[in-house]
């Protein structure tokens, strides 16, 4: 079942495409990174999704024309922007009043346990909280709303690694069940990595790589190469070349691990590493790799 | 409309359970709440000046036992005239207040959301453009005249009950102060007051700002001014007339005198004053007026669904 579905998204501003037409599904139960360098149209995307901005293109989510009913839509969708989109002046109780007056899908009591695992006061205006304390607020109030999709939009951006890791935590076991979706943007690769089902690298408004986390791990293999190996591994085609202390590392795409395994260490490689890789590559042939 | 897309959402096969839908009225009341909780210079602006007139009216306090004396036996219009100052004075400095939180709220509350980027929280509920555009603008059309009315209202009772107590204390009798301001009959024709003169005869100003607070990405006031006064100099330059301004303070300042009311002296406090709510109700100045206030409401609405934080 596709709870987003979109064709030929485009988004031009001004002479700026920001979305080059990205074509997109997602099925419900799914938990897709969508991973990109600044600016290659992560926000853009996010905010179409979530009838936030007209685009061009077909775009149907939870069987919605977003930008027709972003309200309807809102009750089954849920977003968290950024850690500065909460009003600096609600108090922690206007806030969770005014979301069980509005929201049909809002547990208060689900969101006062979050809070209750917080330091969070109820009488506290937002502007008085630290920025990991408005993040574990606007995560216990989405995660109170019964919703069918989550958009998180940099959710973790300025926070340390402990907020990070509990946001990610408390994601996974208090929020996510297989009847949910999420669609997370963020620089944090590889944090999130044992939170995702999906990859989806973005760039300059085009859609570069899409694969579950399983087709990941069994298609990119990375090679530590030795040095008297160096020639025999790059034969089999290497997608990208790096030097780390004068030794060769190889990511390949598709490659026999066991061939590779006689020429080196080989691993999975971290999603950053793939990432830029994938970057880099954005002419055709692999940067690094002599011709 | 609202059946026909959910029964497509269903067919679409996303959803098994229908979603279940806040009734419109309970989400209205919550986004005049948030409101309050927001711009709590809504009630907090006429309790302050309220608060301030009285410690001044306490002062002059003081004279009212000599001065009752002195009036004893004058011509009640006399009389009236002679004590109902302060009271006149009270009810002038509500209307004020309510003009003023009126174009400052109008002004902000669009650009504010925007500003603090919070646009994107309030996006992100089941909340329309409409609904939410709807409940700022019955904040200076509406509530905004109900809460001045009732604290102006307040303020007359408590200075009528302080009054009493002060000549009751000298030996003057306080029944001539209660006969010629009756409080009641002085209270409704100030809320009609407020309702008519700074309520829906400006209500095209207010639509006109929520526009603006809608559209600009920075310094709303400039942009809501500038062409006001644009127009005014070219019309000054051109024909050496100044209609525009002039049309435009009128309905500022609530200028409704011989449309809504006929007062026998200029202040819609004097019991003497005739209302005529029949004539501004079918006054075309009223309604062509709250058009121009639903076309700017109409393309503020419009404009919200396109804003993102500036």
């Amino acid at each position: 079942m596709a709870v987003i579905e979109a064709q030929g998204l485009r988004k031009t501003f001004g002479t700026t495409v920001a979305l080059d037409g990205i074509d997109l599904r997602v099925d419900e139960g799914r938990i897709v990174g969508l991973i990109g360098p600044n600016g290659a149209g992560k926000t853009t995307a996010l905010n179409a999704i979530l009838g936030l901005i007209p685009c061009q293109g077909e775009l149907r989510v939870l069987g919605r024309d977003p930008w027709m009913e972003r309200d309807r839509l809102m009750r089954d969708a849920c977003f968290i922007a950024d850690v500065a989109v909460l009003p600096r002046w609600i108090r922690v109780s206007q806030a969770l009043d005014y979301l069980a007056g509005v929201h049909p899908r809002f547990d208060r009591r689900k969101a006062e346990g979050f809070l209750s695992r917080t330091t969070i006061k109820r009488s506290s205006k937002v502007r008085e909280l630290s920025k990991g304390m408005v993040t574990q607020l606007h995560l216990a109030l989405v995660m109170a709303i019964d919703a069918r999709l989550l958009v998180l939009d940099e959710p973790t951006l300025g926070l340390d690694i402990l907020y990070r890791k509990q946001f990610y935590d408390s994601l996974l076991s208090d929020y996510f069940d297989r009847a949910r979706t999420v669609l997370v943007s963020t620089h944090q690769v590889d944090e999130v990595r044992q939170v995702l089902t999906d990859l989806l690298f973005i760039n300059r408004g085009r859609i570069v790589l899409r694969c579950s986390m399983e087709e990941f791990e069994s298609r990119y293999v990375e090679l530590t190469v030795r040095p008297e190996q160096v020639a025999v591994a790059r034969a089999f085609k290497p997608i990208h070349e790096r030097q780390v202390l004068g030794r060769s590392i190889l990511l390949f795409d598709q490659a026999d691990r066991q061939q590779l395994a006689a020429l080196g260490d080989v691993r999975t490689p971290s999603i950053a590493d793939l990432f830029v890789a994938m970057m880099s590559n954005q002419g055709g042939t692999a940067q690094g790799v002599p011709s | 409309m609202s059946t026909q897309t959910d029964t497509v959402a269903q067919a679409v096969g996303v959803r098994e359970v229908a979603t279940p839908v806040m009734p419109a009225s309970r989400v209205f009341y919550w986004s005049v709440r948030r409101e309050f909780w927001e711009n709590r210079s809504i009630y907090l602006a006429p309790l302050a000046v309220a608060a301030v007139f009285l410690i001044g009216f306490l002062i002059i306090l003081v004279h009212l036992p000599g001065k009752m004396r002195s009036l004893a036996g004058v011509n009640p219009a006399d009389f009236r005239a002679a004590i109902v100052v302060p009271y006149d004075s009270a009810a002038g400095l509500m209307m004020v207040t309510t003009i003023f939180v009126s174009v400052y709220y109008c002004l902000e509350t669009l650009h504010s959301e925007r500003r603090d980027r919070s646009i994107l929280f309030w996006k992100s509920l089941p909340v329309s453009d409409v609904v939410t555009v709807l409940a700022k603008v019955i904040i200076p059309l509406v509530i905004l005249p109900v809460i001045t009315s009732a604290i102006a209202a307040a303020l007359h009772l408590i200075m009528l009950v302080l009054s009493s107590v002060v000549l009751l204390a000298a030996g003057v009798s306080p029944a001539p102060l209660w006969a010629q301001l009756p409080w009641l009959h002085m209270s409704s024709l100030l809320f009609y007051h407020i309702l008519t003169a700074h309520a829906l005869w400006p209500a095209p100003i207010y639509g006109w700002l929520l526009f603006v607070s809608a559209w600009a990405r920075r310094a709303p006031f400039l942009w809501a001014s500038l062409p006001v006064a644009a127009i005014g100099g070219v019309e000054a330059i051109a024909f050496g007339t100044s209609h525009f301004l002039t049309f435009v303070g009128r309905r500022l300042i609530g200028d409704v005198t011989t449309t809504a009311f006929i007062p026998p002296q200029n202040f819609p406090t004097n019991p003497m004053t005739h209302i005529t709510p029949g004539p501004f109700l079918i006054s075309s100045g009223l309604w062509v007026g709250l058009l121009i206030t639903a076309a700017f409401v109409f393309a503020a609405i419009r404009l919200r669904r396109y804003r993102e934080p500036v």
